[in-house]
């Protein structure tokens, strides 16, 4: 599909000289049971629904294990589990114990590390390299920093008192399945609150290892509780009038769906939504930096984050340059089997979510956008997509303004400072963004500027712990990470 | 001489609204008439419609790059400066709050808390986002570092009960936080909200920061929350029904919601930075540290 290039460039060729050599990981380090049930009040309980449904490897299609179907009733259950944990237990314990828990959790967590990346690359099509070095060490880490916040809450909000809220409910998406399953549980138990969480659909395998986990750390019954299922478990989960909290994170459109449900209620809410990152490079940027920044900006996870740089603003007098050297580093990205060390963009989540990117492409492409896919073989099997980029987007172009959530990525120009940010902040996410300049004062103007919730100058996509992370306007509210991460799961009271 | 001066007629106030820096009447034409606990009739009062409301927004919106770019301590000065505003116009408060029902001694103590409380979070402006910030030590090599930022347009519903204590309470922290506001008076008592909006324009307060508008709750709270345009509201009486509504509605744009039911304006409770938090978003800023060959923390 790769459009041929007229230009008198020379063409950079990647795939002769020194391919590589398979390096695939080994699938028996991971052991996944046929069938799981549902992990309620610290064992693991049939559902009341009966029902089960599959979970695949989106690389290949297979069948990998069968998870429970829960269903009100079972979501009924787990909240009874989790109130009498919160009321018996979890709430009475002192905080320096509660600490200790997760600290146990965060060391089964870096035990277990490798059976855990491949699992996740198993079940969600992420390179198993991504897996090994960001997800899995990324979580245990972060359960790891809010287990010592546990007993130092007082120093954390100052002239207040931090008192937990109860039985949170927690709903995550498939993208970083682990490493949301950590942002979600640990800073609501070391804020001493007790946790119903429902992994998404196509990835619940990896929350369900965290469950054995938490059996194994010998959490009290209840503390957590974890129900696969699918929309209509969440719905049970933000519907249930004994939850005190609803934390979410997912598509801005089912986000305000929560927010319309709990009115009414005195359900406490944080939403974690979608986004369409301005990722901006000025004349005067590192150049080849700044395009390895854009890749991993759009490419990370084969784009499915909600913070990608989808929108790449170049300014105009290095636009040419920017895009042929994207251009050439796409062409060296290694498409393929996830579970290989040496594959940079494995396979779309579902088969659903390839659907939805086809359409946008479909979409660019009629809106008048030229289109380039990088030239690389895609497997018979499984759901792919090449790595693509647009040229010649309009700011109103739908691939401009919508999240696309796939190795997609749209280009626009600019000229001045204040005409980028005005396009940049066009939009009605705010989750993040990106700029690359090699002047301190330029970044500094254009950070404060940006009405985003995460910016990274002249880096992009880092996470960390210790770092709060959410979104502006219609990105959500509320935030996940470091001191600030603390604040939604807490009422603070006079002192 | 004495007929003379007790003959003389009595000029009345005409009550107006406050939007953009300028004191136009409702668009609508429309007004009410409040009355006093004793049945005395209080002014007539602009009752105000959507579309006013929808030019609220345009100036607040207007003003907003401006506000929240100023310097922290120019916003501190400016409140300061309106304390020194209210404390001038004393008696014109205290009797208005008589007129609306008060007794004479809870109306000083009313305009007294009331400078008090613009003082107290004049104080905060330069101050607030050194508490709620943070130097993150992300274990790559970056600087990151967290700061609040005001969340942009914020349209309240000033508490119901007191008249000129509540409005300034949840007008003060807002701005002072670098937002700007549509605020819609107390429904009976709205007397003192109109010459708040005095108090704000001879305060240096650059205009659209603060718009301040009378009327039926009623019939502006659904406008009040579905406005695009808008990133929070706050609301501040205890009606299950009304509330249900808010959060309902905010979720078109996701506004930020805050409900004060339960707060007793009189006591120290009625002020905190809290109260500034809650119309902030937290800033995360990444960038790289140059770590060349892995050097050290040597000198």
């Amino acid at each position: 599909m790769a459009t041929k290039k007229k230009s008198n460039t020379l063409k950079l060729k990647f795939d002769t000289a020194w391919p590589y050599a398979p390096a695939p990981e080994s699938r028996s380090a991971a052991q996944i049971k046929d069938r799981y049930e549902l992990f309620i009040n610290g064992e693991w309980q049939a559902p009341l629904s009966k029902k089960y449904f599959g979970t695949i490897n989106p690389a290949t299609e297979e069948k990998l294990s069968e998870v429970a179907m829960a269903n009100a009733a079972d979501v009924d259950k787990a909240v009874k589990a989790a109130r009498n944990a919160y009321e018996k237990t979890w709430r009475k314990i002192s905080a320096k114990e509660r600490a200790k828990y997760i600290f146990r959790i965060a060391r089964i967590i870096q035990e277990k590390a490798r059976e855990l990346a491949i699992i996740e690359t198993l079940d969600g099509g992420k390179p198993i390299r991504e897996s090994r070095d960001f997800d899995v060490p990324t979580a245990a880490n972060h359960f790891f920093y809010y287990a010592g916040w546990a007993d130092k809450l007082e120093y954390a909000f100052l002239n207040k008192k931090a008192e937990p809220l109860g039985v949170a409910g927690q709903i995550i998406p498939w993208n970083f399945p682990l490493l949301m399953a950590a942002w979600k549980i640990a800073p609501a138990l070391a804020t001493g609150n007790t946790v119903v969480l429902k992994p998404a659909e196509t990835t619940p395998l990896t929350a369900l290892k965290l469950a054995e986990i938490i059996q194994e750390a010998d959490l009290p019954p209840g503390v957590v509780n974890i129900l696969t299922g699918a929309g209509e478990t969440g719905a049970a989960i933000v519907n249930h009038p004994d939850i005190n909290k609803i934390a979410f994170t997912g598509s801005t459109d089912v986000g305000k769906i929560i927010q319309r449900a709990v009115a009414g209620t005195n359900k406490r809410v944080t939403l974690e939504l979608g986004g369409k990152a301005a990722n901006i490079i000025f004349e005067d940027a590192p150049l080849d930096q700044a395009v390895e920044g854009v890749i991993n900006g759009i490419f990370f996870n084969q784009g499915h984050v909600c913070c990608a740089g989808s929108r790449l603003y170049v300014q105009e007098s290095v636009a040419k340059q920017v895009i042929r050297k994207l251009k050439d580093r796409m062409e060296s990205l290694i498409v393929g089997d996830p579970l290989d060390k040496n594959t940079d963009i494995g396979a779309i989540n579902s088969k659903q979510q390839l659907a939805t990117i086809n359409k946008y492409l479909q979409i660019g492409r009629s809106e008048g956008a030229e289109m380039y896919e990088s030239a690389c073989k895609l497997p018979n099997k499984g759901f792919w997509c090449r790595p693509t980029i647009f040229t010649n987007v309009a700011q109103s172009n739908r691939i401009a303004q919508e999240e696309i959530f796939g190795p997609v990525l749209s280009i626009l120009t600019f000229r001045t400072d204040d005409e980028v940010i005005e396009k940049a902040n066009n939009s009605p996410y705010g989750l993040s963004a990106g700029v690359w300049t090699d002047k301190g004062s330029k970044i500094f103007n254009m950070t404060k500027r940006m009405r985003a919730g995460v910016i990274w100058a002249n880096t992009f996509n880092k996470f960390d712990p210790t770092s709060p992370f959410g979104g502006y306007k219609e990105s959500g509210f509320g935030r996940e990470g470091g001191l600030h991460g603390l604040l939604p799961y807490v009422e603070l009271k006079n002192i | 001489m004495a007929t003379a001066i007790s003959n003389r007629l009595e000029v009345l106030k005409t009550y107006k609204i406050y939007i953009g820096g300028q004191f136009p009447r409702t668009e609508s034409g429309r007004f009410y008439s409040p009355v006093s606990p004793s049945g005395k009739k209080l002014a007539n009062v602009c009752l105000c419609s959507r579309k006013d409301f929808r030019d609220a927004v345009v100036s607040a919106r207007g003003a907003f790059g401006g506000w929240s770019g100023r310097a922290a301590f120019n916003r501190s000065q400016i409140l300061y400066r309106m304390a020194e505003m209210l404390e001038g116009r004393k008696a014109q408060f205290m009797e208005e709050l008589v007129l609306q029902g008060s007794s004479k001694s809870n109306a000083e103590k009313e305009v007294n808390l009331a400078t008090d409380r613009l003082i107290y979070y004049a104080g905060w402006c330069d101050k607030f986002q050194q508490l709620f910030s943070a130097v993150n030590p992300v274990a790559s090599s970056h600087f990151n570092f967290s700061v609040p930022e005001p969340t942009g347009v914020v349209s309240i519903i000033a508490p119901q009960g007191d008249s000129l204590l509540g409005l300034v309470s949840v007008i003060a922290p807002v701005i002072a936080g670098g937002n700007t506001c549509i605020v819609l008076a107390s429904e009976t008592k709205p007397l003192c909200s109109v010459t708040f909006a005095e108090v704000l324009h001879s305060s240096d307060l650059p205009s659209g920061v603060v718009n301040i508008l009378t009327g039926m709750p009623s019939e502006l709270i659904p406008h009040f929350v579905d406005h695009m345009d808008v990133n929070a509201m706050i609301y501040c009486e205890k009606v299950p029904a009304v509330q249900k509504t808010i959060r309902e509605k905010s979720a078109n744009n996701l506004k930020r919601i805050h409900f004060y039911d339960n707060i007793n304006w009189n006591t120290d409770a009625g002020q905190s930075p809290y109260f500034i938090q809650d119309c902030q978003e937290i800033k995360t800023t990444w960038h790289p540290v140059e770590n060349i060959a892995g050097a050290g923390g040597g000198y």
